[in-house]
């Protein structure tokens, strides 16, 4: 089936054109162009499904430009369903564009690396060696990337048990790149979810959600990994899977019907089952930056907030458009570079302005994002992923 | 008529490569505003100040080329439609705001600058922007000086004429100019007057400067549910008859409730005939106490189910509401056509009864959501553009609701602007005497008609097409 017959026209007719989501819109921000915003991006993708406009190579960087980070979408009245329509999109350009290296080397990094789990490992512990000797800060996107340690492994008996009184089992989801880039993300999130009377239960080949292969436009390989990784949740029991990655957590909920109501981001499962009271004090002046498939495709905005709040000695400090991307949006980083870095400066810019000691987010794309840039202007502001905060009360 | 190549490279010259845009089929993402009507630009610039603004309106001038400012294009009267083609002058990169000043409380910005990004930039010093148009979100403040916008809470602080202190502008010769300056008197003739709310057709704004207000240490936010329509418009004009004068006062009908509370769950009764969003500021003995008389006049007229916002997170959440209503009318239809026509209040029930009959006469959904306070209607017809056969009946709908607020002493607009969809109505309020001084206003500043043709004026030699005919989207309209 071709990508655009699995996308109703009555979808894209909910857009009004009222015009509500141009200033929600990254993009938009920086160019002011009707081109580069939501409604431009829907009425061009309209026209093209109804073939009242012929699919044309030079308008195929105004999907290429779009983030994907669906704050249009928390932001539209109608409620157009735009993941579903840029998803739909991104795969029928991706059918009828002419080929394009970068992409196709993304298409097959995609497939052939991040969908397999040892290959994978394999490509981090060489990036590691890399590292060592400074070869990868030759390369744009070998920069980006944080100080590799070892990977994240999963505890004997593929269980970490509940500290205290068990009352909740979850499944993790550990992820393709999470336990690779920030491993130490990952404990803390399993810890606090100990602390919380959970068994965390880690199901035995697990594969990628297939998250960036759908943003991709590789609808065929997400629909193959949900397949497999279905297969597998379906051999055990748990309450809910928590997913401390917001952009995996966001494709879980959208296109894995099969676990309807069942996966958790980790702050939402937090907050619904409660953290034990802290132990000791974190001083420190912190900001969140609200990752976008957290905020706007998953609509959590207040569960994260209030959990940094109740870490004794934490300020929080807002900084201006928190809700607003921070230009990483999964690949968009490295296969748009330059609209990135547009978008990037302004959020330093607000960073800076808020005088935070750290910056929280929840999401390993956002994570590297803030701390490439945040390095390369020589500041001092720590990065860290929500979990980490959290768990430093209890240490 | 497309451009020539030299006239192409001479936009280029001026306002950068990547600032000019012609491809045809990225034009045609151009060719609407918040309204239905469309038409493809032959040209977009994208100028970063003013001199280049002055330098494109200059070529422009030399070739005879329209020229049609936009800001973000969301408009509800086609204001930024270029339909007599030429180029789209989109402001949207000048976004700067150039100076506030806490002690004279007043900014200075670029038009580009998005209506709530001022107020959220004042916030700091405890001032904000008064005039908050529901798209404020998304619109320009470029925008809301060309058409003289409104919104809520216009009712109390008035519209945006009356917080412009002066502005920049660039004229249909490319000559740059100031009209009035800092002070709230405008001194000889009152230049910025006229150049407030002329919609693109006298000159390009630049640079505006605007009048700031203290945060009001006090507001409260009364949500208050009516059986009817008719009751709550009872229930408007006994507010105000009673010499209250609230800093908002909104309605909406049971379809756009409905509506809304899909998208913004903000807690309004969906049972209800209509509702009422009140709002009052001051000091709070002051808000206390009329908030109190308030309840008390609606009780009388058959109010209840009234809720006041305790935290300003709610307060917030009520408005969010009512600001994306129209926008959350796509759940029902995707497609609404709207005149904003101005009643006398004491006029409110008549005229809604009058609606919501040619609603019914003409098999057509209406959902109302408006500035009950100031009178100012928003009868939103809800249809489905790929339906064509219903355009007809949409139009002409839309005529009878404008012409029985004409009947009732109203007039057609009251803040959209007339733009293109109700130019051809300005002489069922305006006799041609009226509009002759009108034109020769046009004619002094703009004499070969080079900005915004075809706004405002009704044009005898505009083609009467129907609707149909008009809606962009794959129909190249023929306008002349």
């Amino acid at each position: 089936m071709k990508p655009f017959e699995r996308l109703s026209d009555d979808d894209l007719a909910t857009c009004v054109h009222c015009g509500l989501c141009l200033d929600a819109c990254p993009t938009f921000r920086v160019t002011g162009l009707e081109t580069e915003s939501p409604r431009g991006r829907i009425y061009l993708m309209t026209q093209w499904k109804r073939e009242q406009l012929p699919f044309n190579e030079e308008q195929v960087k105004h999907i290429d430009l779009c983030l994907g980070c669906r704050t249009c979408e928390a932001v539209c009245p109608s409620g157009v369903p735009y993941g579903r329509i840029i998803e739909a999109g991104r795969a029928e350009v991706e059918r009828l564009r002419r080929p394009n290296a970068k992409r196709r080397i993304a298409k097959a990094a995609l497939r052939q690396l991040v969908a397999r789990p040892r290959r994978l490992r394999a490509f981090g512990a060489v990036t590691r060696v890399a590292q060592a000797t400074r070869a990868t800060s030759a390369m744009r996107s070998g920069r980006q990337l944080p100080p590799l340690h070892a990977p994240f492994e999963v505890p004997a008996g593929r269980l970490a048990p509940a500290i205290g009184p068990r009352k909740h089992r979850v499944a993790f989801l550990v992820g393709c790149v999470m336990p690779i880039l920030y491993p130490q993300s990952h404990y803390a999130a399993v810890k606090l979810l100990q602390l919380a009377s959970c068994d965390v239960w880690f199901p035995e080949g697990e594969r990628c959600c297939g998250a960036l292969h759908a943003h991709n436009g590789d609808l065929d390989e997400a629909e193959r990994l949900r397949d497999e990784n279905m297969r597998m949740y379906a051999s055990g029991e748990f309450d809910a899977l928590v997913v401390d990655s917001a952009g995996c957590g966001s494709h879980l909920k959208d296109f894995y019907p099969g676990l309807q109501g069942r996966v958790k981001d980790l702050s939402e499962w937090l907050a619904e089952v409660g953290l034990p009271e802290p132990k000791r004090e974190v001083k420190m002046r912190v900001t969140y930056q609200d990752a976008c498939h957290l905020a706007h495709a998953q609509r959590i905005k207040k569960q994260p907030r209030d959990l940094i709040r109740a870490v004794p000695g934490v300020e929080l400090v807002e900084m201006r458009h928190p809700d607003i991307c921070c230009g990483a949006a999964g690949l968009y980083s490295t296969l748009e570079p330059q609209m990135s870095a547009r978008i990037l400066a302004e959020k330093l810019d607000d960073l800076a302005a808020t005088r935070a000691e750290m910056v929280v987010t929840a999401n390993p794309g956002c994570q590297m994002q803030l701390a490439s840039g945040l390095r390369q202007r020589g500041s001092h502001i720590a990065v860290e992923h929500i979990s980490e905060l959290l768990v430093r009360a209890f240490l | 008529m497309p451009l020539t190549a030299s006239v192409i490279d001479d936009l280029k010259k001026v306002a950068g490569r990547d600032n000019v845009i012609t491809a045809p089929n990225d034009l045609r993402i151009f060719e609407r505003d918040g309204s239905i009507e469309g038409a493809v630009p032959d040209a977009i610039a994208l100028p970063s100040n003013t001199e280049q603004v002055a330098a494109v309106i200059k070529i422009a001038a030399r070739h005879n080329i329209p020229i049609v400012p936009r800001g973000a294009g969301t408009g509800l009267s086609g204001g930024a439609v270029t339909i007599r083609g030429g180029i789209a002058l989109q402001m949207t990169r000048m976004r700067r705001i150039l100076e506030i000043d806490p002690v004279g409380q007043t900014a200075l910005v670029e038009p580009g600058v998005v209506n709530q990004e001022l107020s959220l930039a004042a916030a700091p010093h405890h001032l904000f922007y008064a005039p908050d148009p529901s798209s404020q979100k998304a619109c320009t403040i470029g925008g809301n000086a060309a058409e003289n916008s409104g919104g809520p809470h216009c009712l109390y602080y008035g519209v945006t004429t009356n917080h412009v202190l002066g502005m920049e502008v660039v004229l249909a010769d490319g000559s740059v100019h100031w009209v009035s300056g800092d002070a709230a008197d405008r001194i000889g003739l009152d230049l910025c007057g006229v150049l407030v709310g002329s919609e693109g057709t006298l000159c390009a704004i630049t640079k505006i400067k605007v009048r700031l207000l203290r945060i009001p240490p006090s507001i409260a936010t009364l949500l208050a549910a009516f059986p009817s329509i008719d009751t709550a418009s009872q229930a408007v004009s006994a507010v105000i008859g009673r010499g209250i004068v609230p800093a908002a006062l909104e309605m909406m009908d049971k379809v756009t409730v409905g509506a809304v509370e899909a998208h913004y769950h903000a807690g309004y009764p969906t049972d209800a005939g209509a509702v009422l969003l009140v709002e009052v500021d001051g000091v709070a003995d002051s808000t206390r106490e009329l908030m109190a008389a308030i309840r008390d006049v609606l009780s009388e007229n058959q109010g209840y189910a009234m809720r006041e916002a305790q935290t300003p997170a709610e307060r917030d959440l009520l408005w969010a509401g009512r600001k994306g209503a129209i926008g959350a009318l796509g759940r029902i239809k995707p497609n609404y056509y709207l005149h904003d026509g101005v009643v006398p209040r004491s006029k409110l029930p008549q005229v809604l009864s009058a609606v919501g009959e040619i609603g019914v006469h003409y098999k057509l959904p209406v959902a109302n959501v408006f500035h009950a306070g100031d009178g100012n209607l928003h009868p939103n017809i809800l249809f489905d553009l790929r339906d064509r056969e219903v355009l007809q009946q949409v139009e002409e709908a839309g005529e009878e609701m404008l012409h029985a607020v004409v009947e009732l002493g109203g007039a057609l607009s009251g803040e959209h602007g007339i733009g293109l969809e109700k130019s051809a109505y300005m002489p069922w309020i305006f006799s041609p005497d009226d509009l002759e001084v009108m034109s020769r206003v046009k004619s002094a500043l703009d004499p070969t008609g080079l900005l915004n043709p075809g706004k405002i004026f009704p044009d005898p030699e505009r083609k009467k097409l129907p609707l149909a005919g008009r809606t962009g989207f794959a129909v190249e309209a023929k306008w002349w």
